[in-house]
């Protein structure tokens, strides 16, 4: 990014109304996660690749804002849950990231105790509920979750994440319905990346949208720009307070694109090289970095701090994820059954 | 019904286990028009394992369909499909899933033949990439087909070698019920003899891979391959051991195991899926109630999946189910010790 002169500076247009209802701080650790969540991916990958960790794993790498901007509005006892392409949630949501990439590396310190791995992540202080290896597995619980709201009468809210070819599934549709009809204080967030592993949604969806598929449901919906930070926190801050407030469910779609394959094990046939580029230019971390540096929100040596601070944190967590413990195999049926 | 597998006379061609089952595909699609594939990824991608490659390319999006997430719609529209003069092959992209689709199959597709007098039939194949091994955890790892074989009016094979896949997968598709193929994701890079021409392996018959006099083990899927690895280390200790493959758990072919057991009078049952209530207290049941039991030396013994959902760390991953080691183990305790 050429830098600005003073002229150009005081001839900005003046912030976006999604832009400016962010504070500083706000925005500040909003940028901390987004960097924090592709550093972790990064360094999940580079140790993937050098054999550190098995298994396979979905990076979400071009996807920050939309889980970083859903989350930005929910409070520390909310819950969430998450899906297969899941670190960016737990994240965005307060996770340990050292305790996530010993979770990748199988070691007892991990969340689930080497258990569980990249898709089964789960950080219930945290309150996020879980990420799940079922696609639309996440939706059902989410209803339920709602219903315990309910019952409990918490001011609470739940939001589920899912893909757009979760919206094939059964499950979504049934997770829909109820609820609409019991007006259940859950935000659906569907992050809209264009596939489902190799199927476009132009060929596996009879609408174009997801939102389309709310109406069914007499639920209000909103399609934003998934990559756009401030607009996905603009839509899920209007969806909690509407959850919250006894107004019932709503859904967000992002519209985003995973840079990345859809798992390890992806050659990439079904999508051109050209597209991938064209997301890559779209990249919401430094959109929003270029938006927040014409609005002199914060300078180039602050952004360059923050990105810092997260590669570091990332680094100290990977030293944490090699030095600890394997499980032991001694141990092998525990936690089958709650005592 | 044949126990041993004829010499293959020309097969000196090798493939690959996914390459065998991609040219069964292929051949019952030149063969019979109302064959065809579908499920999730199986076109474009070549199937999350690379079963299906270029078949898309080979018979076009009619017959190798891409579909949504959606294993219960997926799974009744085969029964519909085979309903009415088709011959649908389903891939369920991992076996895992297939319990999105329990209802179409255990309800529709497994009773209609029956419930409807005999007057309709379902010949459909399910393809279910199943076992552990790969880090893929709890989700993603499971051996489920004795769930199935549990459902009368189903049919259920699981192949451990590229020959067997081919034949096995033949057979399901000529067959006039449902048939569940259970794949392991292990095995799809293993190599073997296949015959180039179409040939069929006979639903429910076992296979008698090696000959031996002091113990039987009978095996199923992968834990085949274990149990012959096991097999050659026993032999440098003077223990002979005959190895059957199961090959279908319904029908099972027990005249087979039964022969084996007449003969080494000991018996060691290795499978994959969790060893409570699975196919080894069946095939022990059924020695325990036939007059095979007198043949018997000892006590039977199982070796099946530990009960814990698989786990991803892959030392709790090996440990939770059978490897070659715990198979010597298990068959030297029978031969020398006589304990289970
Ligand atoms: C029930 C079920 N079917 C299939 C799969 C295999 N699978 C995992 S992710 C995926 C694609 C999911 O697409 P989408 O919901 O759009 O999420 P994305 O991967 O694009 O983030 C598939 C087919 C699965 N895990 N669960
Ligand atoms: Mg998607």
């Amino acid at each position: 990014m050429p830098q600005m002169s003073a002229i150009d500076r005081n001839t900005a247009a003046p912030e976006r109304p999604a832009l400016a209802a962010l504070e500083q701080e706000v925005l500040r650790g909003a940028l901390m996660k987004m960097h924090l969540i592709r550093k972790f991916e990064e360094a999940a990958e580079a140790s993937y690749v050098r054999g550190l960790i098995h298994g396979t794993m979905h990076l979400s790498i071009g996807q920050e804002a939309s889980a970083v901007g859903s989350i930005l509005p929910l409070r520390i006892d909310d819950y969430i849950l998450s899906t297969h392409r899941g670190h960016g949630h737990c994240i965005a949501k307060g996770a340990d990231p050292a305790r996530m990439l010993a979770e990748f590396f199988g070691k007892e310190t991990g969340y689930c105790h080497g258990r569980g791995g990249s898709m089964h992540i789960a950080d219930i202080e945290g309150g996020n509920l879980g990420a799940n290896g079922i696609v639309a597995g996440g939706l059902p619980i989410a209803v339920g979750v709602g219903m315990s709201i309910k019952a409990q009468k918490q001011d609470r809210v739940c939001m589920v994440f899912f893909g757009d070819g979760a919206t094939n599934e059964g499950a979504f549709h049934e997770s829909l319905n109820m609820a609409s009809i019991w007006k259940l204080p859950i935000v659906f967030v569907c992050e809209n990346n264009k596939y489902a592993m190799s199927m476009d949604i132009a060929l596996s969806m009879a609408v174009r949208n997801v939102t389309d598929r709310a109406s069914a449901y007499a639920m209000p919906a909103v399609a934003v720009d998934g990559n756009d930070l401030p607009e996905v926190a603009a839509a899920a801050r209007a969806a909690v307070a509407r959850a919250r407030s006894g107004g019932g469910p709503a859904l967000v779609e992002c519209k985003t694109y995973r840079i990345r394959g859809h798992s390890k094990s992806d050659r990439n046939l079904y999508r051109t090289k050209e597209e991938i580029e064209t997301w890559r230019e779209a990249d919401p971390i430094s959109r929003l970095e270029t938006e927040v540096l014409t609005h002199q929100r914060f300078t180039r040596p602050e952004l360059a701090a923050i990105e810092k601070a997260a590669q570091q944190r990332i680094d100290e967590a990977l030293e944490f994820a090699k030095a600890s413990p394997d499980p032991d195999s001694a141990e092998l049926t525990r936690d089958v059954y709650a005592d | 019904m044949p126990t041993e597998l004829a010499a293959p006379e020309v097969a000196t061609r090798e493939l690959s286990y996914a390459e065998a089952i991609r040219e069964a595909l292929a051949q019952a699609m030149e063969a019979d028009e109302r064959v065809f594939l579908f499920g999730e990824d199986v076109g474009v991608y070549g199937g999350a394992f690379g079963v299906s490659g270029d078949l898309l390319q080979r018979f076009g999006p009619e017959r190798v369909i891409d579909t949504p997430i959606s294993e219960l719609g997926l799974a009744g529209a085969a029964v519909g499909a085979a309903l009415t003069g088709m011959k649908p092959v389903l891939e369920i992209q991992f076996s895992d899933f297939v319990t999105l689709a329990m209802e179409q199959i255990v309800n529709q597709a497994a009773k209609i033949h029956f419930m409807f007098g005999g007057k309709a039939s379902v010949p459909m194949v399910v393809r279910l990439p199943g076992g552990s091994g790969t880090g893929a955890a709890g989700q993603h790892s499971q051996s489920l087909e004795a769930w199935f074989a549990h459902v009368p009016g189903l049919k259920v094979v699981q192949p451990s070698t590229p020959h067997d896949a081919k034949g096995l997968l033949l057979a399901a598709i000529d067959d006039p019920n449902p048939v569940l193929v259970f794949e392991h994701k292990l095995l799809y890079k293993t190599k073997g003899p296949v015959p180039a021409e179409p040939y069929r392996v006979p639903i429910g018959s076992a296979a008698v891979r090696r000959a031996g006099r002091d113990i039987t083990i009978v095996a199923a899927s992968i834990m085949t391959l274990r149990a012959l690895a096991a097999a050659r280390r026993l032999a440098a200790e003077g223990i002979e051991t005959e190895v059957v493959d199961l090959r279908s758990l319904r029908p099972i072919d027990f005249a087979t195991i039964a022969k084996s057991v007449r003969k080494t009078h000991r018996l060691l049952i290795v499978y994959e899926g969790v060893k409570t209530m699975g196919i080894g207290a069946e095939i022990s049941a059924m020695i325990a109630e036939s007059e095979v039991f007198e043949f018997l030396e000892t006590p039977i013994a199982r070796l099946g999946g530990a009960d814990v959902p698989i786990p991803y760390n892959p030392m709790l991953e090996k440990a939770s189910v059978p490897q070659e080691d715990d198979i010597v183990a298990a068959a030297r305790r029978l031969v020398l010790e006589g304990i289970a």
